[in-house]
């Protein structure tokens, strides 16, 4: 597989009135053509703000990308200037963002929202665009689109406006979609509608999809690769079947047994990870998860533990990984 | 909308009424009246008598009212009661298109200057050019508008030539004459307003560029004009047209003391004028016009809402 999408050692400060905030913090990962890959953490870990800086949309200030390249197609985003970076959002690289009830402007229709990136990078007509915004909306599964396509957003539902958002994203047929918790608002029901929707057309456009999460549960079905993030570092990586059969990071672990599972007898009780994130304002200089780690020892406390290689990309940064292993296999 | 509309100008009618009569009542509940401001305080209990006859005020207060009123709904507002006698309908159709005419070309000199200036403030934030036009606004808004009225005229009529220092022709004497001497006091009264418009456009645009969906706009890839005209700024206008059509209603009501610099007699010269001699007629009638305006006006900024936001349909 060729490599599309190149994210390395990135890292992020937000500038507060509280003190500098490492958002992000040293992060690599990649992306191939085609691929579904999944960024999973809690909110505050970094995952949403590493998606933002590939399109250029942190705001600087307060943001400052410290370090790090990220290369889509080889071309480093981050050196490219205001214009040429332009030309990249919505065209090549596009992105679906968490709120649909907000994400749509109230006073503009759905049809200019849905064909002003194709007029603009595409360069058709009012009427070629307005014909392929009715396709796409058809695409996305919403009925009636001839109608729909003059209506405003106060006239969708939750649902439908994300299906909005996917439409609007496909517009240009761009290479890769950067899904930012696509879900997280939306009724459950209409989640793995979103899903498979989102999962369906990359596989069949051949679009990559970053899909980023707070829930594993999402992430097994649909990603082939994951990466969980956690206080602005990925702790751990490999394809999906590795994370969720074979965790190695004790956070990973964690957020495993914190979600209900099918394949877990009924009543058996959920374990919620002790403690809370840390302040990202105020990091410890050790491993950011051992506060609340059961297997943390003196060692975690001092120094962040490099990644070490468990099997075919799958890599975990933890120092205990065997003393997760062994209480696993128990 | 047609229903809307009906209600809303029934609604309309019903406040002029009550406007209407809280200010019948309250003018003689007012300390002073008019026969003393005629005689000038000398009391001759005679000729007070007389007048007082002549003008009805001897009458009870609700014989008063029911006779004002029923002249009133015939679209007779009475004879001014302090000198000259003249139909106060005359008085209003000679006062009205003066400070209609000021109103109107304050209100558009207040428009072209905030619109720009609220815009490059906004999206300029903490630049120079918007600390330079905060600092401007500022100054508009502190400075007096007569005093303002007297440097234009010092500067553009006095000094320059360029304008007339004062007074109103009537548009039918022809556009320029009527204009020339309406830009001084125009810019008198547009430039404080549109201090506030400003401030409030660049408020209202910050707070909308904080919206998700103009990250989202931003990650299509849009022109930074698009992003600022097209998705930011409509958005940020909608709070901005209330308040411009609360300062159009006020200017309409007459910007009185630039009015008094530019000799221009209008609506506010004329309603102050009758309240100081206690002339009656002349200020129900000139009230009565006034919250005509008022109301008009709000009923026109909520039928502009309509063409701003597609979430406001009244008819549902």
């Amino acid at each position: 597989m060729t490599e599309l999408l190149e994210i390395q050692d990135l890292a992020v400060e937000f500038v507060t009135p509280i003190g500098r905030v490492q958002a992000v913090n040293g992060i690599s990962y990649s992306v191939a053509e085609g691929e579904v890959v999944a960024v999973v953490g809690e909110s505050g870990s970094g995952k949403s703000v590493s998606a933002q800086a590939t399109l250029g949309l942190i705001p600087q200030p307060p943001g400052k990308i410290t370090s790090g390249k990220i290369r889509f197609r080889g071309e480093n985003l981050l050196e490219l200037d205001d214009e040429a970076i332009r030309q990249v959002r919505g065209q090549r690289v596009a992105m679906i963002f968490q709120e649909p009830m907000t994400s749509l402007n109230p006073v503009l229709s759905i049809g200019r929202q849905l064909t002003e990136a194709m007029r603009l990078h595409l360069g058709l007509s009012k009427a070629e665009a307005d014909a392929r915004g009715i396709e796409l909306l058809s695409l996305v599964g919403i009925p009636d689109p001839d109608r729909r396509l003059v209506q405003y957003p106060h006239q969708f539902s939750g649902g439908m406006r994300q299906r909005v958002m996917i439409a609007m994203a496909l517009a240009c047929e761009p290479e890769l979609i950067i899904a930012d918790e696509p879900t997280t608002a939306l009724d459950v029901t209409i989640q793995a509608q979103i899903l498979e929707l989102m999962k369906d057309l990359s596989a069949r456009l051949g679009v990559a999809l970053i899909i980023i999460t707070h829930n594993l549960g999402v992430v097994a079905r649909y990603a082939h690769r994951v990466n969980v993030m956690y206080a602005g570092r990925i702790v751990e990586r490999g394809n999906a079947d590795a994370i969720y059969g074979n965790p190695a990071h004790p956070y990973t672990v964690g957020l495993l047994n914190s979600v209900p599972r099918m394949d877990k007898p009924r009543g058996s009780p959920l374990e919620p990870i002790p403690g809370n994130p840390p302040d990202p304002a105020n990091l410890a200089p050790g491993c950011a998860f051992a506060p609340r780690c059961r297997f943390a020892t003196e060692r975690c406390v001092q120094e962040v533990p490099d990644f070490v290689e468990l099997a075919d990309g799958h890599a975990a940064a933890c120092f205990e990984i065997e003393a997760v292993r062994r209480e696993a296999a128990e | 909308m047609t229903r809307y509309m009906l209600k809303r100008t029934i609604g309309a009618v019903i406040v002029m009424w009550a406007v209407a009569t809280l200010v019948f009542f309250m003018l003689r509940i007012v300390p002073g009246d008019p026969i003393a401001a005629m005689l000038f305080d000398v009391g001759d209990p005679a000729a007070a008598e007389e007048i007082k006859e002549k003008l009805g005020l001897d009458k009870p207060m609700y014989v008063q009212y029911a006779k004002w009123f029923l002249l009133v709904l015939q679209g007779d507002l009475g004879n001014s009661i302090y000198g000259s006698n003249i139909q106060v309908n005359r008085l209003i159709a000679e006062a009205a298109p003066r400070t209609l005419s000021l109103a109107t070309l304050s209100f558009i000199v207040a428009t072209m200057i905030a619109i720009p200036a609220g815009l490059i403030a906004a999206t300029r934030k903490n630049s120079n050019l918007d600390h330079g036009v905060t600092f401007f606004a500022f100054l508009g808004l502190s400075m007096p508008d007569f005093w303002l009225a007297i440097l234009l005229i010092i500067v553009f009529a006095a000094n320059l030539h360029w304008l007339p220092a004062i007074g109103y022709v009537p548009l039918s004497e022809g556009f320029w004459p009527w204009f020339s001497h309406l830009i001084l006091p125009s810019i008198a009264v547009g430039t404080a307003f549109s201090a506030i418009v400003a401030r409030m456009i660049r408020s209202a645009m910050l707070e909308v560029m904080k919206s998700d969906f103009m990250q989202v706009a931003r990650s299509k890839g849009l022109r930074e004009n698009t992003l600022i005209m097209i998705h930011a700024f409509p958005n940020a206008l909608i709070p901005v047209v209330t308040v411009m059509g609360i300062a159009f209603a006020l200017l309409m009501s007459g910007a009185v003391v630039v009015e008094n610099v530019f000799s221009i007699k209008g609506l506010g010269r004329m309603l102050i004028q009758g309240i100081l001699n206690r002339d009656y007629p002349v200020v129900q009638g000139t009230i009565l016009i006034i919250s005509a305006i008022f109301v008009f006006t709000n009923l026109l900024v909520d039928m502009v809402y309509t063409l701003i936001d597609p979430r406001i349909r009244y008819d549902k």
